[in-house]
């Protein structure tokens, strides 16, 4: 034995810019894929959840209201950011999945690369799909796409870094707040990936990090009145129809992807507004 | 002296009502197993016994547009599915008046709107979308050029014609069949524009109708022979449709309430806010989802505002829908016309202040005379609930921050407008309002060209322009 015993992490939430415990006071535990002991993450609550959507809801209009230029370069700190700890996030990912080192350095770069790839859009998206609309009669017409609001996601439980990424950074980078429950069995990247996010100037509120179990907490993110969007995409697709069912109250916008990198996750969770007004002197 | 107006009635001698209908499926008309009345909303007059669809009539009518969509109009190019519309487009034209008179009759709308607004518009439509049939590799960044399938489309009576436009045209040009169901209460236009499809040589199936009532349109919904969905109608019914399709695999778009904010800042120009206040709630009885159902006037020009806005009301002329001086026609149903008056009798228990000017209202048929309420507040009914009628409910703002925190205080979000002199202050108002249209210096403005569709609880999606074309085709990401 060494002498020296290693310090390590206790994994937590990562709500409006801190990092609580859950308030249920749980945890289970996450093992390697050999059975071997890694942490006790936090198994969040229905409160944990609602806490959560009350930040990201009092975040929103701020970040709506950022530029996209500034939407974007923020986008792209969390990737140079994260591109700086890519060792320790590829040693973490093949603890949880027993990935080899190689296809865990891929991941991250993957999720890099993704990053920067949505950081790019915010400020071009809006150009390809809003539109002048040549109305008869003197109106100038214009249809410009929206954040949405509060968006939650139920990331995937296959890829634990780039999927989380996959399904936050779209979210985000229109305007929307995100509230993201992480892969279940493999949540340590997405928590992880709280700490490069606290330190991408990222304002607090905007994105939320929820460590648990998708059956218990999906269909509270399906009812919650207070979210707009719903990325289901990590569920399994039998449990979809539920889902959707729990989430037509306040007529929810529900949405599974299968491609990481595609245009149309930005603009599942916009709303296209259409202006009028007269021409005339 | 008086400037009393003649009576100008439209003749009725243009259009022929056959005393019974069937559906319309496969390019035939199939005689239907029972029958209801349509009325007349103005006179009761009864016009002719519609066919009520069965689950059967439904099936019957999947098959036919499954089997068009299979063999004939998934095979055609985009050109020749253009043309198509593009020949529905010219035979609405020629039939125009035939349509509007038709329309009046069974609706209740005055003929001035169905003669220039409904009408024209569903033309358009068509025009619009036939250009689209052939281009649609260039639709959008997250479609798609394939269509769902067969569609199933249920509309409402508010505009007959112009929904059926909204659904049938963007259905047709990205390829989809479709079986359509019209509103119970106004179906002959929907029968009527049959006959354009034979006129214009649509191959049999490509559009299906169904009449009937809330027990077809929910076998349509549960048919699993569907793909997708589009309805316009009711929030509540919209929900029903939505929990239904949840668990399959089929697409859906909504169209659903409103309880639009009309917004005018102190700076606005007077007189022609009071048109637009006029036309944001009176145009077609009030029966339209994105109405300005919500006056929302600044403090310092409150008392203007109203004094002028109750001086225009006097000279709005209610009566005859046929006349081609009416403004005001007729309650579309005797059902609808109990609704307002449950609404607006909640707006006086509750403490808010009725007002209506001093017009005759025809003994048969169902009327109801303009009114406004003033002194309402969020919480009234009235406020928050959709009235579906010539019903205004005005409120006062102080703050330009508080007119958009009550504007945007509702489950709703499909219109608002905002009545303002200054430009940079109409684009302000208009990003903080989460509507899906919003009408700066002008209200209750449409055009095929622009889209139209809700934030929140008003709906999914949208009809019109690329964004609503998109709906009828595949999307890239799910």
């Amino acid at each position: 034995m060494s002498g020296r015993l290693e310090v390590m992490k206790t994994y937590k939430l990562y709500i409006n810019g801190a990092f609580p415990r859950t308030e249920s006071g749980r945890s289970y535990e996450i093992t390697s894929n050999k059975g071997e002991f890694l942490a006790n993450a936090c198994l969040a609550s229905r409160k944990d959840l609602r806490d959560a959507v009350v930040a990201a809801r009092a975040a929103q209009p701020g970040w709506a209201k950022a530029t996209a230029f500034n939407r974007g370069q923020i986008m792209y700190r969390i990737a140079e950011m994260l591109e700086g700890r890519s060792d320790q996030f590829a040693q973490e990912i093949s603890l949880q999945t027993g990935a080899s080192a190689k296809e865990s350095l891929q991941e991250v770069s993957d999720a890099v690369d993704l990053l920067v790839w949505y950081a790019g859009w915010s400020d071009k998206l809006p150009s390809l799909a809003g539109s002048t609309n040549p109305v008869t009669g003197p109106f100038y017409n214009f249809t410009i796409p929206e954040a949405l609001g509060v968006v939650g996601a139920i990331a995937s439980i296959d890829k634990p870094l780039l999927g989380f990424v996959a399904a936050v950074a779209p979210i985000l980078v229109s305007g929307n707040t995100a509230v993201a429950l992480a892969s279940s069995s493999a949540p340590l990247s997405a928590i992880s990936f709280a700490e490069v996010v606290a330190t991408s100037d990222l304002p607090n509120g905007v994105l939320n990090i929820l460590s648990g179990q998708q059956s218990e907490l999906a269909p509270w993110f399906a009812s919650h009145m207070d979210i707009d969007g719903l990325d289901i995409s990590g569920l399994p697709s039998d449990q979809h129809g539920s889902i959707k069912e729990a989430g037509v109250e306040n007529l929810k916008r529900i949405s599974a992807f299968t491609k990481n990198n595609e245009p149309g996750r930005i603009l599942a969770f916009m709303e296209a507004k259409t202006i009028w007004h007269p021409i005339g002197n | 002296m008086n400037f009393e107006y003649a009576a100008a009635p439209e003749s009725r001698s243009v259009v022929k009502i056959d005393p019974e209908y069937g559906h319309f499926i496969n390019g035939k008309w199939v005689n239907g197993s029972s029958h209801f009345n349509s009325i007349n909303p103005a006179t009761e007059e009864v016009l002719s016994r519609i066919a009520l669809g069965t689950a059967a009539d439904v099936d019957a009518a999947v098959k036919a547009a499954r089997n068009a969509f299979d063999k004939s109009w998934s095979k055609l190019s985009g050109r020749e599915r253009g043309k198509y519309l593009f020949r529905i487009a010219r035979i609405m034209q020629e039939r125009a008046r035939e349509f509007a008179v038709l329309e009046t009759l069974d609706n209740g709308k005055p003929i001035r709107e169905s003669r220039d607004v409904d009408v024209p518009l569903s033309a358009a439509h068509f025009f619009y979308h036939a250009g689209w049939a052939d281009k649609l590799e260039y639709a959008g960044v997250d479609t798609t050029t394939a269509p769902h399938g067969v569609v199933g489309q249920i509309i409402p009576w508010n505009f007959p014609l112009l929904m059926l436009a909204w659904k049938v045209a963007p259905a047709l040009a990205t390829g989809n069949t479709v079986v359509l169901k019209p509103a119970e209460t106004t179906s002959l236009t929907a029968l009527l524009f049959a006959q354009v499809c034979q006129q214009a040589g649509l191959p049999d199936g490509v559009v299906n109708i169904v009449t009937g009532d809330g027990s077809t349109g929910s076998a349509i919904v549960s048919h699993p022979g569907i793909d997708k969905i589009a309805f316009t109608g009711s929030t509540e019914v919209g929900k029903l449709i939505a929990r239904a399709v949840a668990p399959t695999n089929k697409s859906l778009t909504l169209e659903l309430g409103g309880k639009g904010a009309n917004i005018v800042f102190g700076d606005a120009a007077i007189d022609e806010t009071v048109e637009g206040i006029v036309n944001g709630i009176f145009f077609n009885q009030g029966h339209v989802c994105c109405a300005g159902s919500r006056l929302i006037l600044q403090e310092n020009i409150a008392d203007e505002v109203l004094e002028k806005l109750k001086r225009r009301m006097e000279k709005i002329r209610v009566g005859d829908p046929l006349d081609k001086n009416t403004d005001l026609g007729a309650i579309n149903s005797g059902e609808q016309l109990a609704k307002i008056h449950e609404l607006t009798a909640a707006g006086d228990a509750e403490g808010a202040g009725r007002w209506s000017p001093n017009c005759a209202l025809p003994d048969k048929g169902f009327w109801f005379a303009p009114t406004i309420f003033t002194g309402v507040t969020q919480s009234h009914r009235i406020a928050r609930e959709e009235i579906f009628g010539p019903v205004l409910s005005v409120l006062t703002f102080r703050t330009p921050a508080e007119a958009i925190e009550k504007a945007n205080n509702t489950p709703f979000g499909l219109s608002a407008g905002i009545w303002s002199e200054k430009g940079s202050n109409i684009l302000w108002a208009s990003q903080q309002l989460r509507a899906g249209v919003i009408w700066a210096n002008t209200f209750n403005k449409f055009d095929p060209a622009s889209p139209f569709g809700g934030y929140k609880e008003s709906g999914w999606g949208r009809e019109g322009g690329r964004h609503g074309l998109s709906a009828y085709l595949k999307g890239s990401a799910k």
